[in-house]
């Protein structure tokens, strides 16, 4: 089994958490072609991402950047660098 | 006559306890601590099996865990290794592959057809005509065949245990030892594991009789067993790697999962065959298979021996013979005696014969060797002007080694060829490997030691964080002690590369020229290397043929990655203990007592029916039909329940699902409908508002953790300001519904349920046989219906006293399969029943659900909006003729039309209210909207007409679970 170097817990047996994919903003205001893309496309290229991480146990989001070709974890982000307004 | 020694110093036997056990029907006496080979060998018998695919008789080979021509079989086991497995009191053995007798095998004749059946014959010859496939695969099957299963097998589970340490140190040979003790004095938390029963690796069987090595044996093996830092797994083997270091170590009793920061690679090499005609005789084997044999056994491997060397180990091996009493012929040296140490000019004193720059041309003997024909050697080339012939019984082979790195090569490991050493040498490590000894090329006891120290230093200083660069080729050796081509080709060939497989040198070259010419072709074609040794013995002259051949180096003809595992692991070791966690509800013993039949719902076990296996269909029905004549209660425990609170509750359920909960009047509670970013239903529930901050959602069993982190990341993502509380465990539910539900319920609290003040669809919090609760009136079932939610500690109580006040009326337990009859008879969908991973709300018929107009956003807006007038399906009803049996419409039967596939059966049952059965149907438009009829396809190929019909099937405008029933009854 995997560990997960989460740098603010510490490594953790990755069956801990759920990973929740990359972190995105919903195009709100988005043509049709923007939207599909935003739906169904993913950027699989190697580099450093920003991911959500969800740690079952505790309950708790972590975004982490991760660099997909080493598969390390190399920092993480405070959540409210990532909030998007919702539209209302 | 008994081939056994004196009491050898080291020997792993214990005599003073004997053993009797059988082979082929025939009673062999063994003594404790031998293994089946041992034990035959010692009686005289040295045919210990027949090969995979020519049936040809097969000796030892290795001694060294994977000697797969000796194989056996017991009335348990299959594939029992003769060179491993211990013998036990009683133990009934017959070999493998074999048709008749291991001496007079049937199938021997297969082996004079050789010619006939070059590489890839199957391939070529079994494919055509198809038809005759069946018969031939059989026939290969029985003739090509290993050991045979036990169908009549017992369970054997062996539980898992989990370890943690710093450093795994593989290998409890010299090296290993002095790696485990160095990095133990360090402060390291150090696990050593070793395959074979003892430690001490070769020191204890190639350096057996070395009085410089005594030493090193004696302080080693003390200081290990010492060391409180060590802990030493014999008998273990560390069978693959994955990331992290996470290592499987397979153990007599089961695996150990073991998880440590750093390993260190200390597993040694592996004697490689020489490759010449008949090299697969009984009484041909590698020469650290004859020490094995001697210092572990004690057994003498024969009277005359022959030795063929291209090293230094080999004198060393002829030196141990002469000491066991066996009668030395000759050395045969494939390069010069100028260039052997100290061990060649013991023997050369001895008077032993030695034959420099020479090989075996040949191995000659029926079922065992007789005598070897030995020809000059240069530059890879036999002159065979100038044979000779020497009688003997026994030829050992040290021609050369291979690192046992699989595990390094999974790592990510790389080995590349030192022709120093000629040998393939770690070249690159991965972060936390780290090798020593033999494996990387240090052949000296001083040099292993040096090497182990270092590597130690290096793994220390690793997990220290403050890592040092070592490097890799300082303490190996500057002689080879592998030939570069121990190969001798022969017109008439037996001169085997692959003993799993019955491979021969000119099988090899026949695949290359067919073109597969690169190492992961050529394994795969020619199967090279794909036996049960996984080509231990095989590949590195399969590479050194290829290089050859195709004219390249080495390191460009590559090697190939042993995968997890890389040694046979019995299934019952890999099955584990099952191992599934399973939730019960509060209420599961009060079930059991009222004899319910349980199924798995998700993780949790809920009550299918109440009643005996034997009258289901009429348990069902009987329970169907006290929801709708009288009262039924069902437990809903299961169900997800959330508390969401906080200024922004409002906001994030709106965002959340389809349908405003904004406007959620207090008291009351709104169909809550979840959609993904692509508008496909994902989960659906009720939500429910307590007051202007706080709301109860509940979620669908199986989703229920999956909506409480949906609505926990859009809080995250939004920064909203709520707070979730998931009580999916904390508390029970209870439904109870049926037209008496509101009289019994009312007798049993203060809550008032008059119509008037508690409509449909309201909740109320209130008390229930002293316990806090809070209700809400539901329609699942089509019936006049409260949701009892209250504490699991009262769950049993409020259930008891309600079984007792519903006494009078009939009350009626129902389960799972009453609830679905129920809900389908009201049209209710069940998310993941009836809608798949594609299904949007427009397919399933809700688009009241859908408020694209008057909600600015929710999650999968944009995506309802583009497909609400794109729909290509809709969910409908159908009803079948009167008088159709019951179970021929299954679930997923297909829905044709002439012979085009426009839909399928989601949910199907008798309808008891009804009288016939009734049934969902995903189908394709237009037909969902012009069809009358369709015909559904099921199992025997029969077409059954069904009608569709508006939803709900029953009950349509809801009549009963919105009026007081008893006062219109």
């Amino acid at each position: 089994m995997k560990l997960l170097d989460c740098p603010v817990i510490g490594a953790r047996p990755i069956s801990e958490f759920d990973y929740m994919g990359e972190v995105r903003v919903p195009p709100f205001e988005a043509d049709e072609a923007a939207w599909s893309d935003y739906v169904f496309n993913r950027n699989g290229a190697p580099g450093v991402l920003r991911e959500w991480w969800y740690h079952r146990p505790s309950g708790r989001w972590y975004v982490l950047m991760r660099d997909t070709l080493t598969d390390r974890v190399v920092g993480h982000v405070d959540l409210a660098e990532v909030r998007y307004e919702l539209p209302s | 006559m008994s081939s056994r020694l004196n009491p050898q110093p080291l020997e792993w036997i214990d005599r003073s306890e004997q053993i009797t056990f059988t082979l082929e029907g025939k009673s062999y006496k063994a003594f404790k601590g031998d293994c089946v080979t041992s034990a035959l060998l010692a009686s005289g018998r040295q045919l210990l099996g027949r090969s995979f695919k020519y049936h040809r008789p097969r000796g030892v080979l290795s001694l060294a865990n994977h000697d797969v021509n000796a194989l056996f079989q017991s009335e348990s086991h299959p594939n029992l290794r003769g060179d491993v497995t211990q013998v036990t009191e009683g133990l009934t053995l017959r070999p493998c592959n074999v048709q008749g007798s291991l001496d007079h095998d049937r199938d021997s004749w297969i082996g004079h057809l050789s010619r006939f059946m070059p590489v890839g014959f199957y391939y070529k010859a079994f494919h055509k005509p198809r038809r005759l496939f069946p018969v031939w695969e059989k026939l290969i099957r029985r003739k090509a065949g290993l050991g045979e299963v036990n169908t009549q097998w017992t369970v054997e589970r062996q539980p898992k245990s989990y370890v943690y340490a710093d450093l795994l140190v593989i290998g409890g040979g010299a090296s290993g030892m002095q790696a485990a003790l160095s990095a133990a004095q360090a402060g390291l938390d150090v696990v050593l594991v070793d395959e074979n029963p003892h430690l001490g690796g070769s020191l204890d069987y190639q350096l057996v009789n070395e009085t410089a090595a005594a030493g090193h044996r004696e302080r080693l093996k003390s200081a290990v067993h010492q060391n409180p830092g060590i802990r030493v797994l014999c008998s273990t083997l560390a069978c693959g790697w994955y990331t992290d270091h996470y290592l499987p170590l397979l153990t007599p009793t089961g695996i150990i999962k073991l998880r440590s920061r750093a390993v260190i690679h200390a597993g040694g090499v592996m004697e490689q065959p020489a490759v010449f005609r008949h090299n697969d005789l009984p009484g041909v084997m590698l020469a650290s298979a004859a020490q094995r044999l001697i210092s572990r056994y004690a057994i003498k491997p024969g009277k005359r021996a022959v030795v063929l060397t291209a090293n230094d180990e080999g004198y060393r091996a002829a030196l141990d013979l002469q000491t066991a009493g066996v009668e030395l012929v000759a050395v045969i040296d494939m390069g010069a005696l100028s260039s052997r140490g100290e061990w060649a000019r013991k023997l050369v004193d001895l008077g032993v014969p030695v034959w420099q720059q020479s090989c075996v041309y040949e191995a000659c003997g029926a079922t065992r060797l007789e005598q070897v024909v030995l020809a000059p050697w240069h530059q890879g080339e036999c002159d065979l002007s100038r044979t000779e012939t020497l009688a003997c019984d026994l030829l050992l082979m040290s021609t050369g080694w291979s690192s046992a790195a699989q595990l390094v090569y999974q790592a990510g490991g790389k080995l590349s060829y030192q022709p120093g050493l000629e040998q393939l040498l770690p070249s690159h490590l991965p972060d936390g490997i780290f090798v020593c000894g033999r494996l990387n090329g240090a052949y000296t006891l001083e040099q292993r030691l040096a090497d182990a120290r270092a590597a130690a230093e290096e793994a220390v200083a690793w997990l220290a964080g403050t890592p040092i660069s070592r490097d890799l080729a300082a303490c190996r050796d500057d002689q080879p002690h592998s030939h570069p081509w121990p190969i001798v080709e022969h017109p008439k060939g037996k001169n085997f590369i692959d003993f799993d497989e019955d491979l021969q040198l000119r099988d090899l070259i026949h695949a290359m020229q067919e073109g597969f010419d690169n190492i992961e072709l050529l394994k795969r074609f020619s199967t090279v290397g794909m036996g049960p040794s996984q080509g231990k013995h095989a590949n590195m002259n399969a590479i050194r043929v290829l290089a050859r051949y195709q004219g390249v180096s080495i390191d460009a003809a590559g090697s190939t990655t042993a995968r997890p595992f890389f040694h046979p692991v019995p299934v019952a070791a890999l099955a584990g203990r099952r191992f599934r966690p399973q939730r019960l509800t509060a209420l599961h013993q009060q079930h059991q007592q009222s004899g319910a039949q349980f199924m798995e719902a998700g993780v949790w076990l809920r009550p299918e029916y109440y009643g005996p296996a034997e009258q289901r269909r009429s348990s069902i029905q009987a329970e169907v039909q006290a929801v709708r004549e009288a009262l039924g209660i069902i437990d809903v425990s299961t169900l997800g329940k959330i508390e969401v609170m906080g200024p922004d509750a409002a906001r994030l359920l709106d965002c959340a699902y389809t349908m405003k909960m904004s406007t959620l009047a207090v008291g009351m509670t709104r169909y809550a409908l979840m959609v993904d970013d692509s508008g496909v239903i994902v989960d659906d529930g009720i939500v429910g508002r307590i007051c202007d901050d706080r709301f109860y959602v509940t979620a669908t069993t199986s989703h229920a953790d999956a909506t409480f982190k949906q609505l926990s990341k859009l809080i995250q993502c939004a920064g909203l300001n709520v707070r979730l509380v998931n009580r999916t465990g904390s508390l029970a539910a209870i439904n109870l519904a049926g037209p008496h539900s509101r009289r019994v319920l009312q007798s049993l609290t203060d809550i008032d349920l008059d119509d008037a003040v508690f409509p449909y669809l309201g909740m109320r919090e209130g008390q229930l046989c002293g316990y806090p609760v809070r209700l809400i009136r539901v329609g699942f079932v089509g019936e006049l219906g409260y949701e009892i939610h209250l504490p699991h500690s009262a769950a049993v109580t409020v259930w008891q006293a309600l079984m007792q006040a519903g006494s009078s009326v009939g009350i009626r337990p129902f389960g799972v399969e009453a609830q679905r009859i129920l809900r389908l008879e009201k049209g209710h969908l069940i998310v993941g029943q009836d809608t798949d991973g594609l299904t949007n709300p427009y397919e399933a018929g809700m688009a009241w659900a859908v408020p694209l107009k008057s909600k600015v956003w929710f999650t999968g807006k944009p995506s309802l909006a583009l497909l609400q007038s794109r729909c290509q399906r809709r969910l409908v009803g159908l009803r079948l003729a009167p008088g159709t049996p019951q179970d021929q419409v299954k679930e997923c039967h297909l829905i044709m039309a002439a012979e085009a596939m426009v839909g399928r059966v989601t949910s199907v049952a008798f309808s008891p209210s009804l009288g016939v059965v009734i049934a969902l149907a995903m189908l394709d438009l237009p037909l969902a909207d012009t069809a009358e009829q369709v015909e559904i396809q099921v199992d025997d190929g029969q077409r059954i007409q069904a009608q569709l019909t508006s939803l709900p099937f029953y009950d349509p405008d809801g009549a009963r679970q919105r009026v007081n029933l008893e006062e219109v009854a």
